[in-house]
């Protein structure tokens, strides 16, 4: 495979890439801004480590791969995907290899005001048409381009005014395809109208465990309109061949809520590019963040809170455990704009190194352009408490078991934040079973 | 049931005990009082397994088997409880949790099978009335926020559930008051069985005022110097440690 370099080599294409993103697109309906989208690929490439922004997680050996698209989507059935329900009674989109698998999904009760389809299904829905592919943004970021030019599905949530859903929507990605180097462009809108809550958890997950490599390029743009409510969870268990991008864009205006948690406890490269963007008065954001990183694993949790107005309110709080090898990343950019009179932005980030090898690089960025605001950061990288560790051995718990503890009462919080106490008791299984 | 022969150890390449002699037996209530460095809080730490501490000659033996080559989990298991000088704080671990799985721990090293959850409970509240212990303090994260008092209850509190058979306790008293110094007292005296021994080591004589020792020892530059009943406590609160260091610097410089 021949790839393209650009005289400063702060990007790389592949032939490959080239041509998928020239091909006619998928999705008809949308055609000119896939276009477009390709022409900003074409003009961008995959990004290396000169970039700023991929300073510390190299990718460009995705252009040097020969991946292939998955055209299977229908090998999974209901009971091959039971074990990963977030909760018994979860409704459940199947994306198989980047593809909706109805019949492994659980879709058939969904309550009134709650519309959830393929985007083949759904283009001429008022709400789609004014959003899908509307709010990432292709033109500066690399992997949103790539994938608005190449995705062949996407899954598309709605809820329509005054509608509250307790019962989780899990959009389930599972990767089936063996055969080769697979790439894997998934796509989910999710847009809550006035008023409405509901519940959405993405999880990531591969019955494909071979030595190809897979390469899963997730985009996810949620839409809140006033006073909406989205809970939002981003489970990436992913094996160990995956390079997983994730993009997650999230639109506010006023009055509106949004908290998400993003658990990165798989695969091999993850990158997190979390933009929240609070777009009018008296929005609430939560940003909760969990990796347990460890053989080679790289985990980069990239995030934007963009406060443009004001009386707004963001928390983050990241958190990461890096043993053996392992990489983590944390870069947490705050902007409080000029009109952001009265924000309220907090972040913290928090990392226990495991090993005398892990490693980790956290950069907390505020950019403040109002003056009547209140906003903290702060990053701390340490080690497991030896006096604690010494401690609970004291009392006859023995040596693993304490680490497992310890790393479980450091992560926990992150977790806790969970509304739902369903899924937050999932998680909290699912993380019991990684420490172990 | 505890005999340490010639025990010498070190921490920083710094030598602390001396050789140190010292035997208890079954249900007997030794304090040990000495000076600031005289290596008290090593003795406990060597015996409840702190890595940082290196023995470097003697032994120990604990029913007969050598301690000093279990892992501090296995202590524990065995029935040796240390009461920390300063309990950790350990934001995330609930009181409870924590509890609940070292008695579990200790329970299955036994061969019993472990408690459930309503089992645990009722234990943990008939042990709570002993030290005073407040419901809400067995919910909140191991030792945090506690005040000193609270963490001193604490720790006879996890005694107290654990049922070791030898509990060494590490200056429990500094930085009580005298209330408090009462509840972890009496503490300690409930769990008084003539089979459960105790090593009370402590600066001052005021707690044993409140546990009576069978026998007092002096630990001076890193060796048991003199041994007495109770009234040897007394004669130390009288006369400060200096007639005593007087007499053993000019034995070992004559």
């Amino acid at each position: 495979m021949s790839t393209v370099q650009n005289s400063k080599n702060s990007r790389v294409t592949s032939e490959l890439f080239q041509k998928w993103v020239n091909a006619s697109p998928r999705v008809s309906a949308f055609g000119d801004v896939i276009k477009d989208a390709a022409q900003a690929f074409l003009s961008q490439g995959i990004p290396t480590t000169k970039h700023e922004e991929w300073k510390y997680t190299n990718v460009a050996k995705l252009a040097t791969t020969e991946f292939a698209f998955s055209a299977i989507n229908n090998t999974l059935k209901k009971d091959d995907v039971k074990e990963m329900k977030v909760t018994a009674d979860a409704v459940i989109v199947v994306v198989e290899n980047g593809i909706i698998n109805k019949e492994a999904s659980s879709m058939e009760a969904l309550p009134k005001g709650i519309h959830i389809g393929s985007i083949h299904d759904l283009a001429e829905n008022a709400e789609v048409k004014k959003h899908f592919l509307q709010h990432a943004d292709y033109k500066t970021e690399p992997f949103v381009a790539l994938n608005t030019a190449t995705f062949s599905d996407a899954v598309c949530i709605l809820a329509d005014a005054n509608v509250e859903m307790e019962t989780p929507i899990q959009v389930m990605m599972v990767n089936t395809c063996i055969e080769y180097n697979d790439y894997v462009p998934v796509r989910i809108l999710v847009v809550a109208d006035k008023n409405a809550s509901i519940q959405v958890v993405e999880t990531f997950d591969s019955f494909s465990h071979t030595n190809n490599s897979i390469f899963v390029n997730a985009v996810s743009e949620v839409v809140l309109a006033e006073n909406a409510k989205v809970n939002y969870v981003k489970l990436q268990d992913d094996p160990i061949n995956t390079t997983h991008i994730n993009y997650h864009r999230v639109a506010m205006v006023r009055d509106s809520y949004q908290h998400l948690t993003t658990l990165s406890l798989g695969g091999g490269i993850i990158r997190n590019n979390l933009n929240i963007r609070l777009g009018d008065v008296n929005g609430t954001a939560y940003l909760n963040g969990l990796t347990v990183a460890r053989f080679n694993q790289l985990v980069d949790h990239h995030t934007v809170v963009d406060h443009a107005m004001p009386h707004c309110y963001s928390n983050e709080l990241y958190k990461n455990i890096i043993d053996d090898n392992a990489q983590g990343v944390f870069n947490g950019k705050i902007f409080v704009r000029k009109d952001a009179q009265k924000t309220n932005a907090f972040q913290s980030n928090k990392n226990l190194l495991l090993s005398d090898d892990a490693s980790m690089n956290a950069k907390p960025q505020l950019e403040i352009f109002a003056d009547d605001v209140k906003c903290s950061h702060g990053a701390t990288t340490g080690q497991l408490d030896d006096e604690a560790l010494f401690y609970l051995r004291a009392r006859g718990i023995g040596e693993h078991a304490a680490r497992a503890l310890l790393n479980h009462a450091f992560a926990a919080d992150v977790i806790e934040g969970i509304a739902h106490e369903g899924i937050k008791e999932k998680m909290l299984d699912l993380l019991n079973e990684k420490l172990k | 049931m505890l005999t340490i022969k010639d025990l010498k150890a070190s921490v920083e390449e710094k030598q602390i005990l001396n050789g140190l002699n010292f035997e208890v037996k079954p249900g007997e209530v030794h304090a040990i009082m000495g000076p600031n460095g005289s290596g008290k809080s090593t003795l406990a730490s060597v015996l409840a397994g702190r890595e940082e501490y290196e023995v470097t000659g003697g032994e120990v033996l604990f029913n007969g088997e050598d301690l000093l080559e279990m892992s501090p989990e296995d202590r524990a298991r065995a029935g040796v409880f240390l009461a920390f000088q300063y309990p950790v704080e350990i934001p995330g671990v609930s009181n409870a949790n924590f509890l609940k799985t070292a008695v579990n721990e200790v329970r299955k090293s036994k061969g019993l099978e472990a408690l459930d959850s309503k089992q645990f409970l009722k234990l943990m509240q008939e042990k709570m009335k002993l030290v005073e212990m407040d419901k809400t303090m067995t919910q909140r994260s191991v030792n945090e926020g506690f005040s000193g008092g609270e963490k001193k209850r604490n720790e006879i509190f996890q005694m107290a559930m654990l049922e070791p058979s030898l509990a060494i306790l590490d200056e429990t008293d500094s930085g009580l008051d005298i209330d408090a110094l009462r509840i972890v007292a009496n503490g300690v005296n409930a769990l008084r069985d003539g089979q459960r021994s105790f090593i009370v080591i402590t600066h001052y004589q005021r707690l044993l005022d409140y546990i009576v020792p069978d026998f007092v020892h002096v630990l001076y530059k890193g060796r048991i110097v003199k041994s007495g009943t109770k009234e040897l406590a007394l004669e130390l609160e009288e006369k400060g440690y200096d007639w005593i260091k007087e007499e053993v610097d000019a034995t070992f410089n004559a």
